[in-house]
């Protein structure tokens, strides 16, 4: 049995009127990368903010690493690393300096230790280079060694590779991927479905509440409610149209040059062309499309 | 509709923009893509007239943005990463005052706005304060602000960064119609695969050039038969022992599955040595398959 080192339990959070987090149930365990997606202002930060000590809960609880997220919040961020998307990093200080700051928040002075951190992220040989000068990729590398400096054993990245291209986030989540295979348990949260693709489970998050979490594959086999079609077809508005009312057609949404069709399973493409062709269309081209966590986040909302 | 030729832009020793060249038709969407720092939105404010380009041509329209700014700006709606809305104006007000900078008379821009908050489904808040508008109002909000002059070019910069996805797919069927009814050429950036995969066509960028351009499914199809799909025992090993196959080009990890790029022709012996390698056992057999392409592959396979 693999050690549980998150358990949230109807977590809430309310501001006033408005709750921010809802009756949140999950759990991680040790080693696992859970990705928490949702749009701005769906509760994904203030629920982090909670499992870090820094907001009480207004119901329910949250042990983290064993302790009282709350009441024990200093030996829960003693043990926990925190990246966050709005990182302070001094422009004006090269990249040791940064980390020598931030080591002395927790009380490293260690040179090695330093030197240890550089080289798990990749910035060794960069030590000496202007914060204001890195590339995206880098920058977001620095305020990793910064959350890894006094080795958490848990570690939350708040929208970690916001604005970097597949290139620099591949190599950065092949950082994560290292870490957690050391045992270290990452809470990632993020607002694009792309990234959410990386980790193991994913939680969906809108409107303060936890709609799912699962495997991205579990998700989709179970949320989307049929299959996906892309379809060539022109007019677009009109073959939206005709498409939108055909029979055992859940959803049709324009997508650049084609149609996005999600339909019932096993309706075929015969259906879809005969749909078209009753409108007095050109038969479309048909190709079978792979369900995205767009769709099963959609499904999901409507 | 926007035609840049040998396009750069330098600011000292950093070379922003480099012999950037690239054309939008009326109707088009293009995409550029790329990290922050890429070169996407000093590009775009090259083709605004904002920045003057050290070298290469822009014609926005049939004008010459160095010699007729004036008249090439008058095509263009711009909205920029963070534009600013005045948050105690109305929306109509709002509109307005966007209309007026841009020399609209008040028999002209009442209408036109009124059809344009109609078009973005904004017409039943005209009266509201931007202020207490919800993000995804705001952003709809920006792009009626930058379509009231009715532009042939509209240039939007990172457009959905942070919105909720319902938002984002209205957001986006907005601007497919926008193209498609009012022949407008659209220019977008964005970081993100899951927005280049809608627009028509996209240039790929790095380090202020365009690595790569073409139409989403063009660049997808050069890929066809060359990523598969691996799962099943304990990840690292697979990892480690795809790596040496023969014929994997890479090896990335997703969640509780592996994504390989293989040589062309090689994905049978591939699967083939996989299955050799791990034998099916009970509870963890290995599944590999071929899988269709996505611009992320793409992207990644492109030379560094």
């Amino acid at each position: 049995m693999t050690e549980t080192v998150i358990a949230a339990e109807n977590l809430t959070r309310r501001f006033g009127d408005f709750t921010a987090v809802d009756h949140v149930t999950f759990s991680v365990r040790a080693g696992e990368i859970v990705g928490y997606l949702g749009p701005n202002g769906c509760g994904k930060t203030t629920t982090i903010r909670m499992l870090l000590g820094l907001l009480e809960p207004s119901e329910g609880r949250a042990t983290v690493l064993g302790f009282d997220a709350f009441r024990q919040s200093e030996d829960v961020r003693a043990r926990a690393g925190y990246m966050s998307q709005k990182f302070a990093l001094y422009d004006d200080l090269t990249v040791l300096e940064n980390l020598t700051f931030y080591g002395g928040v927790y009380g490293l002075r260690e040179r090695r230790r330093l030197d240890e951190t550089l080289d798990l992220v990749g910035l060794r040989g960069r030590e000496r280079d202007l914060t204001r000068d890195l590339a995206a990729g880098f920058r977001q590398r620095l305020a990793l060694a910064i959350a890894l400096v006094h080795r958490p054993k848990l570690l939350f990245l708040d929208e970690p590779t916001s604005g970097v291209d597949p290139t620099a986030r591949r190599a950065f989540w092949d950082l994560i991927y290292g870490l957690a295979g050391e045992g270290v348990t990452v809470l990632v949260t993020t607002h694009y479905m792309d990234e959410a693709e990386y980790c193991g489970r994913v939680g969906v998050m809108r409107d303060g509440q936890l709609l799912a979490m699962d495997t991205p594959a579990a998700l989709k086999a179970s949320v989307i409610p049929g299959e996906v079609w892309e379809a060539h077809i022109q007019p677009l508005e009109a073959g939206l149209e005709a498409l939108r009312e055909a029979d055992g057609v859940l959803r049709v949404g324009l997508s650049g040059d084609h149609l996005r069709v999600i339909a019932r399973r096993g309706l075929g493409a015969e259906s879809l062309r005969r749909a078209a062709q009753a409108r007095g269309l050109t038969a479309p081209r048909l190709e079978r499309g792979e369900p995205t966590l767009e769709d099963v986040f959609l499904a999901l909302a409507r | 509709m926007i035609q840049a030729s040998h396009l750069s832009k330098s600011f000292g020793s950093i070379h922003a923009v480099q012999d950037v060249s690239l054309s939008v038709a009326a109707g088009e969407i293009y995409g550029l893509v790329g990290s922050d720092g890429a070169g996407k939105t000093t590009t775009l404010r090259l083709l605004v007239g904002a920045l003057k380009a050290d070298a290469g041509e822009i014609s926005i329209c049939g004008y010459d943005v160095r010699r007729q700014g004036e008249q090439a700006r008058a095509q263009i709606g711009y909205l920029s990463q963070r534009f600013s809305l005045y948050e105690d104006l109305t929306v109509l007000e709002n509109i307005r005052f966007f209309a007026e900078l841009r020399g609209l008379k008040r028999d002209e821009w009442l209408p036109r706005c009124l059809d344009i908050l109609d078009f973005v489904g904004l017409s039943a808040f005209k009266e509201r304060r931007a202020g207490q508008l919800s993000g995804g109002m705001k952003q709809k909000l920006g792009l009626a602000s930058a379509l009231v002059t009715r532009p042939k070019v509209l240039l939007l910069d990172e457009p959905t960064t942070g919105v909720d996805p319902v938002t984002r797919q209205d957001f986006w069927q907005l601007l497919i119609r926008i193209a498609a009814a009012r022949d407008v050429a659209v220019l977008l950036t964005t970081p993100y695969m899951d927005e280049a995969s809608r627009c028509h066509r996209v240039g790929f960028m790095r380090g202020g050039r365009i690595l790569a351009e073409g139409r989403p499914s063009d660049l997808r199809a050069a890929l066809q038969g060359r990523i598969l799909e691996a799962r099943g025992g304990p990840l690292p090993e697979l990892r480690r022992r795809a790596a040496e196959i023969e014929g994997v080009e890479d090896v990335r990890p997703f969640g509780d599955k592996l994504h390989l790029r293989v040589a062309p022709g090689m994905a049978e012996s591939v699967i083939a040595a996989l299955s050799d390698a791990f034998p099916a056992r009970a509870g963890s057999p290995l599944e590999a398959r071929l899988i269709p392409p996505t611009l992320e592959d793409v992207f990644l396979s492109l030379e560094r």
